[in-house]
């Protein structure tokens, strides 16, 4: 009961932090110097069109009307139409964001499968070679920068190597069929291994680009709370009886160590989303922070404003449903 | 270089003896043998960045056409780039760039952060509510995305990226100094101070603050490694330092069309990043462990 | 040497912490061979030898729609123009007119009746026959807005270039009559010296009306051209294939074109190095030496259709004189300034309009950089000493102008020679073109990009004295060049438009109201297998001479 009302509490929280993101993200447009309408129209513009702009955008009404008007609009669902494009945001936006979720998703699972391990396998062999090698790879890996790392494996696995592709999702002289826009979905759907081999291809270099300092992080982060728990007396009484090494490493510890480990990948997952602009531009991949960035190219302000207000509410969730699922993991939580 | 010899200070304090608290951390500390390189790793750029006049004879903005992307050689240790401009000479001017950011966005955030942290915390009620609210809000933003929109508004330049990575930090400081006072609020030689009828400035400055200091000093070390990469990558997206300002960031995009050709103008900008993070990662973790053991994970 | 070692380093201690990282590849580190550059085969992306020929083109952004009639930007018409045509074409690399679906016209004494000759035996994608009513039904629907397949948005082409829609009073086209089968008849209200340079420019592409009926066009194009549409991925891929009964045996050559979207430049042009993509435009200016030097890489021009310029406000004082400003286009260096911010993409210009139009007059030579010659000028209109002024930089890039300020700073230098103290002064974007147009500045930069290859869009539009407050910045007005700008917008024959807007260009010069500073030529990146590829000044072509090896 008491995870219930703990749950609505929290969501009834979000609305006010919700309603406050919109407003900072509506001031973005309304910050721009100058005249909104004649700095996206250029010096074609004819004086209707920068009318019709001005009427457009709502520029003509005071402040706090065209806020509510936006705000009526996004509950309605409706984010805007792109200047750039002229399409609704809502259907432009799908495409990017499946393209995005499934980056951050391989870039995860790449990240907690190796860092994970890493951590455990170093905290089990405290003090070996294993776990110098793998701390420093940790600590190097903390401190990367994204796009220079992505940088270097495009050239070296791409442009040198020849090994694996550059950009893009897929191969564009073989296109894949869209059908959910997870491409790796997409694919098994049809059955084409041949497009999943490629699809898999083309998410490696981004994937690991991305998921690398998420790794490191988990890889240190597992390592120092295996520690904590191994230490613990449950623990060595579960060795004191002989069970063996690995099995209670990996049934016992782990379980344990793992609540630590939970909200760092959720707090991850929500910093990848955001900091997928970076990767997404190297690689040419068509997520939704590329498209935000893009956007910004453009003057697209109507693209802008949506495009980080739906990344900062997927953040929020995101954040949100690993509390709860904290809360839920270890009862030891207090409601607040 | 002002602002490079202040870049010193939060270590260069430890040797004076405040109080015992910091003479055991200084102890600590100087085992650690991790914050030991970090620390080398800082005072190698930090005296690349003050003697760059010294050590090269380019210049960071000029170069031959004829001379365009050259191996690294004797004459220029990291090769030229592909305006001929000596790579060695730019990345050590880049240190002095990169560090000023780092430093100062840290600064302005801890600043700010600090003042909405007090004023939250020690007043608190409704102006407590509305900080925090404000706090919430703008960490529902992934950082470096909030940045770009900020730069986007601002206009691209060093300057503003630098504003911007200090705007959005400041929630990481307020949230921090925030709950410290909330905590000392209880104690009881605050609580005697307040009985004893002493000002608020006078308790905020003498109880308040100084107890505040080891984990600001921690998180803001590890802030200037952030706030060095997300300088570097404002940098890279074309929204930060512009050309010819050999920024390490801007220097890789730059460059990014000519790795096969000259991978060195690519390799040593971004080794530079690297490096200089991992210091001040390495120190933040020494600094945590010697300082706040309760903050570690 | 160096490089090697240092590239086969580097591969191997990525390659070592890939591995270390739990997903290398099972293949064996290769070292890179000579040069460092390993010219293996790359993954199963390319080609079989004897399989079809697919030609990728990579570009920033996606096309919005395929029905020509509902847009104006390029990356529409970069794929619309090789699935329609047009009744008249463009030479190959100017704005010369050409046969297209029309094999010939004949034009009345009046200049009021166009008749044309329709090619024989042509058909759409889907079958249909294209005739003389096919031709009608598409004018039909682009000039009346009651139409039931009008473009509810309007057809902002049809109206900029023909005067309005059916019943507005300056609408150039009264009537299309369909005479026979292959013969079709324009009757005009009145006279437009353009009209045919106008039929010819890709969004009046003639479409099935059977596809318009449909009321799809816009996702499922159909028209004559050379390739017909094959698939859509929105932002992201459009494939068309060959039309295999295309009129013209000789071409297509390609069997299949993909236009893939790459919004970054730099990501664009590792595609093309990593053998991704074929071809791709928007290459930065600065990447074009790099291009140039990679073997395996060609470098390709598209022709200039704009102009970068000076601008003077000749309303005020000092530059009402026109001594004044021929002193200073003696002291600006374009020769330079091409070098030094257009990466030597571009020409220097003489006139305010490219060369690649027809009119340009090649007789006019330039004032050369001449400091001595400059300060004559100077002191000869009362200014021995200078003075001082204040200058107006653009703050964004522009095709015409790469950089606005650096191009001021160099400008600022060279008046210094000659005693002018410049103060560069800049702004937004937008208050920038306000202040401009309004006349609210001394000296300024700016340029334009042209639309439809006719001297009237340059001419007319950047300095006739009724587009003073719009795009004529130096707000110039020459009584005698406005009555030859007039005359040759309503005269028919080629030839006398020629020699009027030759007059104007000799006109304009002496009286210098703007430095005309440099035609940039927008620089395409290919393989060097590529071959055929022509771009067109205007800024899109169909690709169906393209070959690929």
């Amino acid at each position: 009961m008491a995870l219930l009302a703990y749950t609505v509490r929290r969501l009834l929280m979000l609305i006010p932090v919700l309603l406050g993101m919109s407003l900072i993200v509506f001031a973005i447009i309304h910050a721009i110097p100058g005249d909104p309408a004649l700095t996206i129209l250029g010096e074609k513009a004819s004086p209707q069109a920068l009318a019709d702009l001005r009427e457009q955008l709502g520029l003509n009404n005071p402040w706090y009307t065209q806020y509510f008007h936006y705000l009526a609009n996004l509950l309605k669902g409706d984010l805007g139409v792109s200047l750039h494009s002229k399409a609704p945001i809502t259907v432009e936006m799908g495409p990017y964001l499946a393209a995005t979720f499934e980056l951050t998703l391989v870039s995860m699972l790449f990240a907690v499968f190796i860092g994970v391990n890493a951590g455990i396998i170093s905290a089990w062999k405290q003090n070996s070679w294993f776990d110098y090698i793998c701390m420093l790879i940790a600590l190097i890996g903390v401190s990367m920068p994204v796009f220079w790392l992505g940088l270097m494996e495009q050239w070296v696995f791409a442009q040198e190597l020849k090994w694996l592709p550059s950009i893009g999702r897929d191969n564009p002289r073989d296109p894949v069929a869209e059908i959910t826009h997870f491409y790796i979905i997409d694919t098994i759907l049809a059955g084409r291994w041949d497009h999943f081999r490629d699809v898999v291809e083309h998410l490696i270099l981004p994937g690991v680009a991305l998921g690398t300092i998420p790794m490191a992080i988990i890889a240190r982060i597992t390592r120092s709370s295996m520690l904590e728990v191994m230490r613990s007396d449950y623990i060595r009484t579960a060795r004191a009886k002989g069970l063996g090494q690995f099995f209670v490493v990996y049934k016992h510890a782990l379980k344990n160590a793992l609540i630590p480990v939970l909200t760092i990948v959720g707090v991850q997952v929500g910093l990848l989303i955001g900091g997928a602009v970076l990767t997404e531009t190297i690689f040419g991949w068509p997520g939704v922070g590329r498209y935000i960035y893009t956007a910004i190219g453009n003057r697209d302000y109507p693209v802008i404003q949506s495009g980080i207000l739906i990344i900062a509410t997927i953040f929020v969730l995101i954040n949100l449903v690993v509390d709860l699922l904290y809360a839920y993991v270890d009862p030891r939580i207090k409601y607040r | 270089m002002a602002e490079t010899h202040v870049q010193t200070v939060p270590v260069k304090r430890m040797d004076e003896p405040i109080s015992s608290p910091w003479r055991d951390a200084l102890r600590i500390l100087r085992k650690n043998k991790m914050a030991i390189i970090g620390f080398c790793i800082i005072l190698f750029f930090v005296l690349l960045a003050i003697l760059a006049p010294v050590i090269t004879p380019y210049e960071y903005d000029k170069g031959e056409l004829v001379d365009k992307n050259l191996p690294p050689s004797a004459e220029h240790w990291f090769g030229t780039d592909y305006n001929g401009r000596d790579v060695f000479t730019r990345v050590i001017y880049g240190a002095q760039i990169s560090l000023r950011v780092g430093l100062f966005a840290v600064i302005g955030s801890v600043v700010a952060g600090t003042f909405l942290g007090l004023l939250a915390g020690y007043y608190g009620r409704w102006i407590d509510t509305l900080i925090s609210r404000l706090f919430d809000i703008m960490l529902a933003f992934p950082s470096i995305l909030l940045a770009i929109a900020i730069v986007a508004i601002l206009g691209p330049s060093l300057e503003n990226a630098l504003l911007a990575i200090a705007i959005v930090n400041v929630p990481t400081y307020g949230r921090l100094v925030r709950s410290r006072v909330l905590s000392l609020k209880e104690e009881e030689y605050v609580m005697a101070a307040k009985a004893i009828g002493s000002k608020h400035s006078h308790i905020i400055i003498q109880h308040i603050l100084p107890n505040s200091l080891a984990p600001i000093i921690v998180t803001g070390t590890l802030g200037i490694a952030t706030a060095i990469i997300e300088a570097a990558a404002l940098g890279f997206l074309g929204l930060g330092a512009q050309p010819p300002q050999p920024e390490w960031g801007l220097m890789l995009s730059d460059s990014r069309q000519y790795i096969q050709k000259a991978p060195w103008t690519v390799i040593f900008p971004g080794l530079s990043i690297m490096l200089t993070v991992l210091g001040f990662n390495l120190i933040g973790d020494g600094l945590r462990d010697a300082l706040d053991p309760r903050m570690k994970n | 040497m160096k490089k090697k070692v240092l590239t086969a380093a580097m591969t191997s201690l990525l390659a070592l912490s890939m591995a270390l990282a739990g997903c290398s590849s099972s293949q064996p580190a290769q070292q890179p061979t000579d040069q460092g550059q390993a010219q293996q085969t790359p993954p199963a992306t390319e080609p079989a030898k004897n399989g079809p020929k697919q030609l990728i083109i990579g570009r920033g952004a996606d096309t919005k729609t395929l029905d020509p009639i509902r847009e104006t930007d390029g990356e529409t018409f970069k794929v619309t123009e090789n699935i329609y045509e047009t009744l008249v074409s463009y030479e190959d690399t100017n704005t010369t007119v050409i046969p297209g679906l029309a094999e010939s016209w004949e034009i009345s004494e009046d200049g009021l009746t166009y008749t044309f000759k329709l090619r024989q035996g042509v058909k759409f994608h889907d079958g249909n026959d294209f005739n003389a009513e096919a031709v009608k039904f598409n004018f039909d629907r682009w000039m009346d807005k009651s139409n039931k397949y009008h473009n509810p948005e309007g057809f902002p082409y049809y109206t900029d270039m023909f005067g309005g829609y059916k019943g507005d009073p300056d609408h150039v086209i009264k009537e299309v009559k369909v005479v026979d089968s292959h013969t079709v008849q324009f009757i005009l209200n009145r006279t437009q010296a353009p009209f045919l340079a106008n039929l010819g420019m890709s969004p009046f592409a003639i479409a099935s009306p059977k596809a318009i009926e449909g009321g799809k066009l816009g996702d499922e194009p159909v028209g004559t051209g050379p390739f017909k549409f094959a698939g859509w991925k929105r932002n992201d891929i459009i494939t068309l294939e060959k039309n295999p009964d295309y009129w013209n045996k000789e071409y297509p050559k390609l069997d299949k074109v993909i236009f893939k979207v790459i919004p970054e430049n730099t990501a664009r042009l590792t595609a093309l190095t990593s053998g991704e993509i074929d071809l791709m435009d928007g290459l930065n200016p600065d990447d074009a030496e790099a291009v140039k030097e990679n073997k395996d890489l060609q470098l390709i021009m598209r022709p200039s259709m704009n102009v970068g310029y000076l601008a003077f406000n000749t309303e005020k004082k000092p530059f009402d004189n026109p001594k004044v400003r021929q002193a200073i286009s003696h002291a600006i260096n374009k020769p330079e300034m091409v070098k030094a911010f257009y990466s030597g993409l571009g020409e220097p210009a003489t006139n305010p309009m490219p060369p690649s139009l027809w009119g340009y007059n090649d007789q006019i030579k330039d004032r050369e950089y001449n400091l001595d010659e400059a300060k004559k000028l100077l002191a000869e209109a009362g200014f021995p000493n200078g003075f001082k002024v204040q200058f107006l930089a653009m703050p964004v890039p522009r095709p015409y102008i790469p950089d606005g300020k650096k191009m001021a700073e160099a400008i600022q230098q060279n008046l210094q020679k000659i005693g002018i103290q410049a103060e560069i002064v800049t702004m937004e974007w937008a208050t920038y073109l306000e202040k401009t147009r309004q006349g609210e500045y001394e000296m300024c930069l700016l340029g334009w990009t042209g639309d439809n290859g006719d001297p009237d869009n340059f001419l007319y539009t950047l300095l006739d004295k009724n587009t003073i407050n719009g795009n004529n910045i130096p707000r110039y007005s020459n009584e005698e060049v406005h009555q030859i700008l007039l005359k040759a917008q309503s005269a028919t024959d080629q030839k006398e438009r020629e020699t009027l807007y030759k007059k104007a260009q000799e006109l304009i010069f002496n009286d210098a109201p703007l430095v005309p500073i440099a035609h940039s030529t927008p620089p395409i990146a290919a393989k060097a297998g590529v071959t055929g590829y022509q771009p067109h000044p205007k800024g899109s072509e169909s690709v169906e001479k393209v070959d690929i090896q």
